[in-house]
């Protein structure tokens, strides 16, 4: 049933929005990282991203619940520590509160009452119909806290169901229980008089046993500490870096290669000789190499553009997201955080950003979204153009190997520690130069949870559809525009007007400027384009790196630009654009140095 | 003192906190005045420090560290020490 199927809407063409009057409001809120998007994927069927660390939904999330036989707009508020906000999450939390809703389903960690009951009597205190879902009561019953349940309902004077998210226990109940959402007793009270109230109720309903450290907390603990948290840091970084090279490697061997070589070929094969010549043929299947097809250097949208994008990339995705749904599920990032802050200060960033910059590996657009967790405009910008600049996504760095890895893995080396080192100097450039602050870092490390395999499962397979989603059109437009622009001379005056930069000060053919002009559509594909160049192993490493850092794919310039502004977008589109030209030069004068 | 002067794995009693935008987050993560603390560690070059309260960890930057008063520093008893028997139950 959608939203429009319930007939509480009344005469609306669309479905649900948060600006809709006659729509019922249900709003789903509580303290950072206590499952509120896990419960959002229960109750709307829509697949909210959850990890283990807070802050993971930092704008709101909507989506269509059904109960009382009707349905009605919930909101997947971003998590707050308290209504008095202390960082945008928490402004956005408060404005969405004030804007009323018909229900609140207020979802309260068990593991950590005492603490999320300050914002819980924020909540109550707006006098709204509330529903709490007691969540993780199977942690906390195993960390030794019980908590009398019936106690903490007459204490808060609304309905409370125990739930465990991650597995669904207590989800229908909770449903049941929304009819049963009661105004609490609790009015506005001053932050003083809240902490009374808390003390006592935490007094009379929770009770703690003495437990002695895990095995986990064992693990907790020395990752915090300064010589084996940056070691084990390093070290779970490398280990994922060859993880995912070597599973997206494996995938390519055994799995994307041998149907592209056995079945996708000789199918486009038939298909050529059917079209025969013209333009279409060209078009879909574009050159041939002794009268046959290169899937790597035809260029047509049915060779090159498919086998780059599911041949090269797709396998890196699968192997990279794999890998990183497990450390986020695993509650790892927020510790590499602590073990990087001191080091990320000294470019205006707090250690918090490691997690948007991780994100920028997989794809820059989750990258450039993720810097919301920063709380600064000058942070969220130093961190958005150094993700532009010296992060190259999963897509790159799977192209990467394709140009590069054929002389030798030191290439490949080489163009990593350049857009390291030009991340370093840069960030320190702009924290040097910039105006404005950076706060402090202050938050909560989640604990170490194994994650779920079905969550992993589902976490991975709504990143890979993603992937499908933004890049195909993207991909089969990025090639079929390079079609038509070559058939129309524009390439020729692209490569033209730009040879003397290129040949000049970068050491490249005029030519290699049309894969960089491209690269404004999918990089990938841009750097698919400079292999039928021929370019010897120094220049290739000076293309990739300056395609590496000029201006973001199209799908990232539009997110900088939404979550920038345009102007600060057009300021860091010259950093990376000045930084990627003088890195391309100086790389060039190194190399015949070399 | 303050809470960089807590030696690592010791406990100490929050005396006053920051009376600023960073002090507010501080409490408002459950860290207020009155609760007893451990000092997980502190990273070097002023990195953060990692800070124990009702089995949580909490990551505290350095500048906000050296604001936070604490009193009542004191090492770990016996009853908080490491109980081999029980250390797998995480995993079960």
């Amino acid at each position: 049933m959608s939203c429009r199927d319930c007939n509480l809407c009344f005469e609306k063409k669309g479905p649900c929005t948060a600006k809709d009057e006659k729509c019922r409001r249900v709003l789903l809120m509580g303290n950072p990282n206590v499952g509120k998007s896990v419960f959002f994927s229960r109750l709307t069927g829509t697949q909210a991203l959850s990890s283990n660390y807070p802050g993971t939904t930092v704008g709101f999330t909507e989506g269509t619940m059904q109960y009382d036989g009707g349905c009605a707009l919930l909101i997947d508020v971003p998590g707050a520590y308290t209504l008095d906000p202390t960082n945008e999450a928490e402004e956005i939390a408060h404005r969405i509160l004030e804007e009323g809703a018909d229900k609140v389903i207020l979802v309260i960690d068990a593991t950590a009452l005492e603490r999320n009951l300050v914002m819980a009597l924020q909540v109550l205190e707006h006098q709204l119909p509330t529903v709490v879902a007691l969540n993780m009561v199977d942690e906390a019953r195993h960390r030794g806290i019980l908590i009398n349940i019936p106690q903490l309902e007459l204490e808060l004077g609304v309905p409370i169901v125990p739930t465990v998210a991650v597995t669904g226990q207590g989800i229908s109940e909770l449903i049941a229980a929304l009819d049963k959402a009661r105004v609490s007793p609790f009015k506005e009270m001053t932050k003083e008089a809240r902490w009374q109230v808390i003390g006592g109720i935490i007094g009379r309903v929770q009770t703690v046993t003495h437990r002695h450290h895990t095995l986990m907390d064992h693990i907790e603990d020395l990752s915090a500490r300064p010589f084996l948290g940056g070691v084990m840091g390093i070290s779970v970084l490398a280990v994922s870096f060859a993880v995912i090279r070597v599973v997206g490697e494996g995938i390519i061997r055994y799995i994307t290669d041998p149907i592209f070589n056995a079945l996708w070929t000789p199918l486009l094969e038939k298909l050529n000789s059917v079209l025969g010549s013209g333009y279409l043929r060209s078009m879909l299947i574009g050159q041939l190499f002794d009268g046959r097809i290169n899937l790597e250097q035809s260029l047509g949208v049915l060779t090159t553009g498919f086998y780059v994008e599911f041949g090269m990339v797709l396998p890196y995705i699968v192997a990279f997201y794999a890998v990183l749904s497990f450390l986020e599920d695993f509650g790892y990032l927020p510790r590499l955080a602590v073990v990087f802050d001191a080091l990320l200060h000294r470019f205006g960033i707090h250690g918090y950003a490691i997690i948007p910059t991780l994100l920028g590996f997989g794809c820059n657009v989750p990258g450039i979204l993720g810097t919301r967790v920063l709380e600064s405009e000058r942070e969220r910008f130093i961190a958005a153009t150094l993700i532009s600049v010296g992060v190259p996504c999963v897509s790159i760095q799977a192209m990467m190997s394709a140009t590069l890895g054929k002389f030798g893995l030191h290439y490949i080396g080489a163009c990593y520690f350049t857009l390291f080192v030009v991340w370093l100097v840069i960030g320190r450039l702009m924290n040097l130069t910039l105006k404005g602050y950076s706060p402090e870092l202050i938050v909560e490390i989640p604990p170490y949870r194994l994650p779920s395999f079905k969550a992993w499962r589902t976490k991975l397979w709504f990143r890979i559809k993603d992937f499908f989603m933004e890049a195909t059109p993207l991909v089969l437009g990025g090639i079929l525009l390079v079609n038509l622009l070559q058939l129309l001379g524009v390439m020729d005056s692209v490569a033209k007007l730009l040879a003397p930069l290129f040949e000049g000060f970068l050491g490249l053919p005029a030519a290699a400027a049309v894969p960089v002009v491209m690269g404004f559509f999918r990089k990938d594909i841009a750097m698919g384009l400079l292999i039928p160049l021929g370019l010897s192993a120094h220049q290739t490493l000076v293309a990739v790196v300056v395609l590496a850092m000029t201006f973001p794919c199209i799908a990232t310039f539009f997110v900088m630009c939404r979550e920038l502004g345009w102007k600060r977008m057009l300021e860091s589109s010259g950093i990376m654009l000045a930084t990627a030209m003088i890195t391309g030069g100086l790389l060039n004068v190194l190399m015949k140095v070399i | 003192m303050n809470l960089i002067q807590v030696q690592d794995n010791n406990f100490a009693t929050i005396k006053d906190i920051p009376h600023d935008e960073a002090g507010q987050r501080f409490e408002a993560l459950g860290l207020r005045i009155g609760k007893r603390i451990k000092k997980i560690s502190g990273m070097p070059f002023e990195g953060p420090v990692t800070v124990m309260l009702d089995g949580r960890h909490f990551a505290v930057a350095h500048a906000v560290a050296l604001h936070v008063e604490v009193e009542g520093q004191e090492a770990p008893s016996e009853s908080d020490e490491p109980d081999e028997r029980n250390i797998w139950s995480r995993f079960l």
